[in-house]
């Protein structure tokens, strides 16, 4: 009885699907997937070498700091950073008065109240605080910039496939529109306000250019800040923000994995020790 | 318990024997996986899956609690919190990503258990009940696996809750009522994550409890082995302490090198990066797919395009819940006497296909919907349903099995002198002092 | 392991053991080798599990306070909050500083005069955790008309004990003085705490 029964079962899901084949085998050949302009033109993220890739990577921290810096300078007028604190900035090198000064120069002040009136102010940044987002709330956010909401850059290099490459290739990777591109697909001219690069998912993108030009930022280290050299630089700082505890878990890890090798080896003894006399 | 000769506890020190007398727990667990518990010789390293599953629990348990005293079930502060503890919480980056990767190790390691159990018989009698009490676990697993998802509030969690709660919908006449009731509101929001948060933490303890009768059950028949055949006299077993804790030793220092490589080295690999954006209720990413262990089934729901009698939705919906639900009848469904794939030839082959088809349809659960995936998603999810509904009872009626040993016994003894089972049944068989059962 | 020999079954083609080829003691050895890292192991990953509960790092940032002083008046105190716990700071009016200064030191439980709890030159502002020294009610004395207790000072309703005008324990259970934390003057009406 139960095997007539799932014999029907089985026979009713397998109609239903014979049916839904049926049709998306027609779909296919009455109605063949034209390609779209983004299938053709969009551009997977190009390779980028850090001393943070890879199992036994670290960071390299003076590339954190120009990063910083890079962020600091460009990213910081529209991009927040609102789950790292100042006082982080320790673990990439700064000490500790240096990051007290960085804090209190900060540009945007942490927003508080007036402790006379309780009206809504903002006083200078301490080391505790969380970096300041740049603008008060998504409405003023999309309001300053035609509409389109900066993303907060503290976990942008985990938020996105490949995030460290794509942060760099989309930094350096803004061009004219294809004309070839164009000619196929004539109704997708880049719009407006929006700027072509293909390294985007949907090839318009809402930021312009950031890093404009070489010397855009001066080193303290005498790196040349090349476009290309900032966009790795503010790259591995993103990496940095998003994954603070790398190298950390990198060092747990080559630790964790020696030990268990050696009791791998000796419960293997123990096991073998433990049959020898058995066969199984 | 299980066996005549299985041995029997006797404590050595007084204090031991004190506690015997009063409250013999000493003795429950020597009975259940020390020497007290006679083991099949025979088992094979798949064998380890179980012990390991446990451990996967104990791990998922441990970091669970540790990380609710760090969380937050609240949807503004949710996100920030988990990202605390990433941060700032001591150790909370080991933590969190040993859960969330412990939690991919347990399906791993369950998912291999269960096709343990379907490649050498381990469903049927007498351990249907073994078998019943699995399914009930692996569903707890996959409602705590799910809910687990949802709390840390990032857009894959938000949209995995909007759309798993959407299957109810597909319910007629009452399946919004029911979706409504189940959310606490018309999307998910605050009352979801709570509630949600709360079973995720009940839910894993409950999951503890029918393991418990899970071990019950099997060692009142004991357990299976590869041959299947039944253990016919103290010479087919061994007891599990030593021979079962070193094995499984050794197989719990392979599954910590595996966890502890994917743990501090690729803690992301196995996620999504949607899941690191805070939920939007007003965005829905690009392409939204669950967690990897549920993706075969997230194949067979979106395989279902087609209205017929019923609409799509509920179609799919069914045949996803249906998909688990007919493991329940597994065992009737497949009348075969003989338990192991290994002497089931035509069964075994379909088996394999089975594994193949399962492994395509999680590919296709993970990949975008377009047109060839659903094409292949259709296939597939109709071989799962014909496999177990139509394929498996016709052949466990019309195959002819290869002989069986006659025992554990004479089956060890012929791997070892490289002869086949047959071949030595009669040789051997006056080693044997138990009488052979026809199989 | 005696036990493992007894358990070879009967079944089975004898083969030697090969009990002489082996020292007893040197095989088992692999098997306590095997258990002892096992429980180095587990040990050390109960480390993590135990240190999670200790104050995670934005808990332990340093932050400070800064009080503005202008607006207390002598005789005058404020409750404010330093590192998620009450602080008193008080004005002490010059009758106050002198019952604070005629007390026999030697007859404290906690030895201590006025001058090592405040600041040179700055003797009337008392600055202490607002966190009883008992069991850490907030003692009452800083606000309007609160008591202040026999003393003068402040008072512990959980328990009963009586700080005086320099935050002294005088009576009652609590074992210690108000604490002092660390803070610094800005300027004549600007103080850092912490």
């Amino acid at each position: 009885m139960v095997r007539l029964i799932a014999s029907i079962v089985g026979a009713a899901f397998v109609l239903v699907l014979g049916i839904a084949l049926f049709g998306s085998v027609a779909g296919v050949i009455t109605d063949p997937v034209a390609p779209t302009a983004e299938s053709v033109a969009h551009k997977h993220p190009k390779e980028l070498e850090l001393a943070s890739n890879g199992v036994f990577g670290k960071f390299d921290r003076r590339q954190l700091q120009r990063g910083f810096q890079v962020y600091k300078e460009v990213c910081a007028a529209c991009h927040s950073l609102r789950l790292v604190s100042f006082r982080d900035l320790q673990k990439i090198g700064y000490s500790e008065p240096e990051v007290k000064a960085i804090a209190s120069q900060w540009v945007i002040e942490q927003p508080s109240i007036n402790p006379e009136t309780g009206e809504a102010a903002t006083r200078k940044n301490i080391p505790s605080d969380r970096f300041p987002s740049p603008f008060a709330n998504e409405v003023a956010a999309r309001a300053a910039n035609n509409n389109a909401l900066p993303p907060d850059l503290s976990l942008i290099t985990k938020a996105r496939e490949e995030g460290t490459a794509y942060v760099h290739s989309l930094l350096t990777g803004y061009t004219t529109q294809p004309a070839a591109l164009l000619k196929e697909f004539p109704d997708i001219k880049t719009p407006e306000g929006l700027h072509y690069n293909p390294y985007f998912a949907n090839l318009n993108i809402a930021m312009p250019p950031p890093l404009t030009s070489d010397g855009q930022v001066t080193y303290a280290d005498g790196t040349k800040p090349t476009i290309d050299q900032m966009s790795t630089d503010v790259s591995a700082f993103l990496t940095w923000t998003a994954e603070p505890n790398l190298e950390a878990r990198h060092a747990a890890g080559f630790a964790s994995i020696i030990f268990i090798l050696i009791f791998c080896g000796l419960a293997w003894g123990a096991y073998q020790n433990v049959w020898r006399d058995v066969k199984h | 318990m299980s066996f005549p000769w299985a041995k029997q506890y006797e404590p050595k020190l007084p204090l031991t024997r004190w506690l015997d007398e009063r409250l013999p727990v000493p003795r429950l667990v020597y009975n259940s996986l020390g020497g007290g518990y006679p083991v099949p010789r025979n088992l094979n390293y798949f064998w380890n899956f179980g012990v390991l599953a446990g451990a996967a629990l104990a791990i998922q348990i441990i970091t669970g609690i540790v990380l609710a005293m760090h969380y937050a079930a609240n949807g503004t502060v949710a996100f920030d919190s988990v990202e605390s503890i990433m941060r700032d919480v001591n150790a909370g980056w080991f933590l969190r990503y040993a859960h969330a990767n412990g939690a991919s190790m347990f399906f791993i390691v369950v998912y291999t258990h269960i096709f343990r159990g379907l490649y050498y018989g381990s469903y049927k009698a007498p351990r249907e009940m073994v078998w019943l009490l699995g399914v009930v676990i692996f569903l707890l697993m996959m409602a705590t696996a799910f809910m687990g998802y949802v709390l840390p509030w990032g857009q894959m969690s938000f949209w995995g809750a909007q759309v798993i709660t959407g299957f109810f919908s597909a319910i007629p006449l009452v399946g919004d009522t029911i979706r409504i009731w189940l959310l606490g509101g018309f999307a998910p929001d605050n009352a979801a994550l709570n509630r949600f948060f709360s079973l995720h933490y009940l839910l894993p303890f409950v999951i503890a409890g029918v393991i418990i009768l899970h071990i019950w059950a099997l060692h009142i028949p004991g357990s299976n082995n590869p041959t299947g055949v039944d253990v016919k006299g103290e010479q087919d077993t061994v007891p599990f302490h030593p021979y079962y804790t070193a094995k499984d030793g050794f197989g719990l220092g392979i599954f910590l090198l595996i966890f502890a490589s994917l743990l501090f080295f690729f803690p992301n690999y196995l996620g999504h990066p949607d899941n690191y954006i805070p939920a939007n209720p007003l965005s829905t990413p690009a392409h939204i797919v669950p967690e990897w262990y549920f993706w075969p089934f997230y194949a067979i729901l979106r395989a279902f395009t087609a209205d017929f009698i019923l609409p799509a939705k509920l179609w799919g919906v069914l045949a996803m819940f249906g998909s688990i639900l007919l493991l329940f009848f597994l065992p009737w469904l497949d009348s075969s006497p003989v338990r192991s794939m290994n002497y089931r030839p035509k069964a075994r082959i379909a088996f394999w296909v089975l594994v193949a088809d399962i492994a395509i349809l999680g590919y296709c659960g993970g990949a975008p919907a377009t047109a060839t995936y659903v094409i292949l998603s259709q296939i597939c999810a109709a071989y799962y349903f014909a496999h177990f509904l139509i394929i498996l009872p016709i052949i466990s009626r019309s195959e002819r099995p290869r002989p069986l040993p006659n025992s554990i016994t004479e089956a060890v003894l012929a791997n070892h002198g490289g002869t086949s089972p047959a071949k030595t049944a009669l040789a051997t068989s006056t080693t044997s002092p138990a009488p052979h059962a026809a199989h | 392991m005696a036990t493992v020999d007894d358990m070879v079954p009967p079944g089975e083609s004898p083969e030697p053991f090969h009990e002489e080829a082996h020292d007893p003691r040197r095989r088992d050895f692999i098997n306590i080798a095997a258990v002892s890292f096992a429980g180095v192991g587990a040990v050390a990953i109960v480390l993590p599990l135990i240190n999670q509960m200790n104050p995670s790092a934005d808990v332990l940032a340093q932050s400070t306070t800064e009080i503005d002083l202008s607006k207390i008046l002598p005789g005058q105190a404020i409750k404010t909050s330093f590192r998620k716990q009450p602080l008193f700071v008080r004005n002490l009016t010059p009758k106050e500083i002198s019952e604070a200064d005629a007390v026999d030191i030697a007859t404290l439980r906690d030895p201590q005069t006025l001058e090592e709890r405040t600041k040179a030159g700055k003797k009337n502002w008392l600055i202490t955790l607002g966190v009883c020294t008992h069991l850490g009610c907030v003692p009452l004395g800083a606000g309007e008309g609160e008591n202040k207790g026999p003393f003068g000072g402040y008072f512990c309703p959980c328990h009963g004990s009586a700080y005086d005008t320099a935050a002294r324990i005088r009576k009652g259970p609590a074992p210690t003085n108000l604490h002092v934390p660390d803070y610094a003057f800005n300027s004549d009406t600007v103080v850092t705490v912490g």
